[in-house]
Order: structure tokens, then sequence, then C-alpha cells
């Protein structure tokens, strides 16, 4: 097994059972907002419990340990198609120690061959950069808040949104209130104005490598993030949908261009179950340093 | 917190209101996606399974077999539930199901089915995999291993202490339905 392997092994484990700490602390905040003595309380009493079995267990935070998404910044020369086949051969022993379920299906046939490598699994997104180092992030997207996640074409007539920033926050906050508590809220979205309907949701969830307590450097956008939020947790849908105070625990938002006959809003939700992790790594594919 | 034991009877049910917080302690079976649609297309249940004031949990959790060959439940929590909504309806009435366990909450379909045989809906905390698979003691056996695959398998669990919270009674109320309401008129307020 080489450097590389072991240190893509290591970056599935530490993303599947330990929550990035600027999520865990968002997660401590709300439960110390929620009001005592209400199931959302005990929900997010549940929740932390949970943050600290996985960790001290090394084990899935949750068991849907999702769609297997790289993020790698990789130094021009690397060599693009033998790093594909190590992160595969990292996911299928990373599924045999149980860091992640056997979690992806053939759709035509429905079967389930337990090795989470197949067409599309795992999706690496690789980016060549002008340095030396290999960057590489991991994004593990359980199936229960990708279900809620929802395309808008603008103008959206029933929702009275037009072409502005006014209708992109009418329907990403209509997105917030049909997902209710069916994603595993509290919440973070990502969100990406324009684009079309694939690189929509791509940069949307590109999103999720920001962490929650940066600020968007679009003047507009970061207006638009923290309105989204403060609305979102006035609405009382709270953890699970129970009802509460935390319905969101961050919002990101992205623009990309678009045509002039297109204007999409895509609205990613990410469970509280937020796994992210990243490692910048040495000449020899060992792990120089954690990522968050 | 209540405390709910299997066999689960029709009375405990319909004592149950939203709202509440119960512990669960005894047998669950595991069904989900393709175990649903094979029930609700006519596919039999083995003849071990016995889902009369029983219980179904929606879950695909992680088993590892251990070193002495024995099935151990290493995550555990539950999966999104309104994807049952065409088939759950029927299988509470034909089975005889007691509660339903899972997350997000289901349709009126389901609460119908629910108020008609005194059934409730338990939504467990989603996303808590560990704390829900150290309530699990035991597996008991696994049934459609091969042919639905492991998360989609039936499971028979021993739980105990398993905390959730009514969001469906039989009595015809959603806390879903209810959330849903509050939020959607709050959020008319602030467009």
């Amino acid at each position: 097994m080489t450097a590389l392997q072991d240190s893509l092994i290591e970056l599935i484990r530490r993303t599947s059972a330990d929550i990035p700490d600027d999520v865990h602390q968002a997660i401590l905040k709300s439960l110390e907002n929620e009001k005592k003595g209400t199931i959302a309380e005990s929900a997010l009493k549940i929740i932390d419990r949970n943050i600290a079995l996985a960790k001290n267990k090394s084990q899935p935070l949750c068991q849907d340990t999702g769609s297997i998404l790289f993020y790698v910044d990789c130094p021009v020369g690397m060599d693009q198609m033998a790093f594909e086949e190590t992160a595969k051969d990292a996911v299928r022993a990373a599924t045999k120690k149980g860091f992640l379920r056997q979690n992806s299906v053939d759709s035509l046939t429905g079967e389930n061959d337990g090795t989470n490598v197949g067409p599309g699994s795992p999706a690496l997104h690789f980016h060549q950069h002008r340095s030396p180092e290999i960057k590489v992030r991991l994004v593990l997207k359980g199936g229960g808040c990708e279900n809620v996640g929802a395309q808008y074409s603008l103008p959206n007539e029933k929702l009275k949104a037009g072409r502005d920033l006014d209708g992109c926050r009418k329907v990403i906050l209509d997105a917030v209130l049909q997902a209710q508590g069916k994603g595993c809220g509290p919440g973070i979205l990502g969100v990406c104005i324009g684009g079309d309907r694939a690189t929509g949701y791509e940069y949307s969830k590109k999103q999720f490598l920001r962490t929650l307590g940066d600020r968007n450097p679009v003047g507009e956008l970061d207006e638009l993030e923290q309105d989204i939020l403060k609305t979102a947790n006035e609405l009382g849908i709270g953890p699970m949908g129970f009802g509460g105070k935390t319905t969101l625990l961050g919002v990101k938002i992205g623009v990309a261009n678009r045509l002039p006959a297109s204007f999409f809003v895509s609205v990613s939700y990410m469970c509280w179950a937020f796994r992210r992790q990243g490692a910048v790594l040495n000449g020899s594919g060992g792990i120089e340093k954690w990522l968050y | 917190m209540i405390a709910l034991t299997t066999p689960l009877t029709q009375e405990s049910v319909l004592a149950l209101k939203v709202g509440d917080e119960v512990s669960i302690s005894g047998i669950v079976f595991t069904g989900r996606d393709a175990v649903h649609k094979y029930l609700h297309d006519g596919g039999e249940l083995p003849k071990e399974v016995n889902l009369r004031d029983g219980i179904i949990y929606h879950c695909g959790p992680v088993v590892l077999k251990d070193e002495n060959g024995q099935w151990k439940v290493t995550a555990a929590g539950p999966t999104t539930s309104i994807r049952e909504e065409p088939y759950q309806g029927d299988i509470i009435k034909k089975f005889g199901v007691r509660a339903v366990i899972g997350k997000g909450g289901m349709g009126d379909r389901t609460l119908a089915a629910c108020e008609e045989s005194g059934c409730v809906y338990l939504h467990g905390v989603g996303g808590a995999a560990q704390v829900l698979a150290e309530c699990v003691k035991r597996v008991r056996n696994v049934y459609f291993l091969e042919k639905f695959g492991s998360p989609e398998a039936i499971w028979e669990l021993e739980v105990e202490g398993f905390p959730a919270v009514v969001t469906m009674d039989a009595h015809g109320n959603s806390l879903h339905r209810e959330v849903f309401s509050a939020s959607q008129a709050a959020l008319a307020d602030r467009l």
C-alpha cells in the first residue's frame, strides 16, 4: 500500500467520524440558544453526544456515509489517472473497515456490490494550480439532505420571484420551507446563482468547502447570506423539524455566469452531520497538515 | 420519557400523543425502500418476521461481522421516511404494525392509517447513528441480505432505551403538518 493510499484512507476515516470544529461550534451555540426542556433541545443534545461518540469510536457520524466527493488541487504534471485509481482503492479499503457504508447501487439492476466504486462513485474534481503541493478535500454528502436540494428557474411566477436578488431570496427561502426537517436540520445551505443545470448544482456544493464562520467577500452576497440565515431561523422549523430556534447553521452563496435565456438558482442542503475534511499532502503522498 | 416495550399494546399506542418523548426497548425490524416496495407488490415476509404489534424501523445500518462471526451494528440512524408514503399505510394495516420509526415525518395516507389501525410514527434523531447504534444490543437475524443488499435488508434488532419523539399519533395529529403551516405563515410575513 502506498503512502498516498494510507493518507486517503485516513482522510475518509476522519471525514466520516470527526465533525469539523466550525460545525461543532455552531451546533453547540444552537444548543445553548434552544429553549430548555423542548424536544428541539433533546434532539440537539443527542446530536452533541453522537458527535463525541463517533469521534471516540472512529465510526461514522451518520450511517449514510453519502456521495463521496473529492476535490483535488494538484500541481501541473500530476498523474490524475493514477491518483483516481488510488482514491478508488482507498474507498474500497475504507468500506471494508466500516468507515463507509456499502452505499453505492447499480441504478439499472439495483445491485450493490459492496465496494462503493462504480460509475460516478467516487466523484473526483481535479483543479490544477501552480504550486508543488497537493491539496485534497473530501465531502461525504448523505442522501436525505441531497433529496431536499432544489433548483429554481427564474422568473418563478408561483413564488413571485423575478430575475434579481430578491427573487433569489424568495426561492432560497422556499427551499428551506419545503425541506422542513427532512434533510436532518439544522442544515447548511450551499447556493449557486447562475450557471447551467449541471454547473449550478456543482458550484452550490463547492460552497460547502468554505468554513461556517467565513464571510462572503462580495458585499451583496454577504448580505444575502446573513439575511437568509436570520430569516430561516425565524421560521420556527427547528432541529429535525421539531419546531425551535435553529433551522440553519449557515448559508454560503456563490455566483456563476449564466446565459441570457437562463437564470437558475441551485440550492444544496447539507445536514447537521456535515462531513468535510481536507489535507495538504507532501511529495511522497503523506499528510503534511489538515485543512479544517 | 415514556417507556415502550415490544410487543406494543393497542392501549399503550393510543395513549401516546404528538410531542411525547419515548424510550423503546425490545425488537425492531428494519425495512426501507426495497422492502416496502416488495411488500406492497404482494411479496411475502419470511415466516420468522412477525410485524403484528411490532415496529418497523426505516434504517439502513452499517453492520460488520466481528472476529467471532457475529453481526455488529456500528451505525444505525433513521433514514427519510417520506419515500415510503406510497406503501406505508397499506403495510401498517395489512401487517398490524403498531409503530414506525423514521425521520422527516410522513403524509396524510400514513396518518390516516395510523388513526384507523392504532399506530404511531416515532421520529428518531436523523444522523445520530452512533447514539442509536449504542441502543442496539444484539442483531438477532437478517433477512433478504442477498436479495436487497445490506442497507436494504430486514435486520432484526434487539434495542434498549432507543430515544424517539411521537410526531404523528393515532388520533390524526401530526407535528409535521403543524410546523409546516406555522413556518409557511411565518415566511409569508417575511417576503
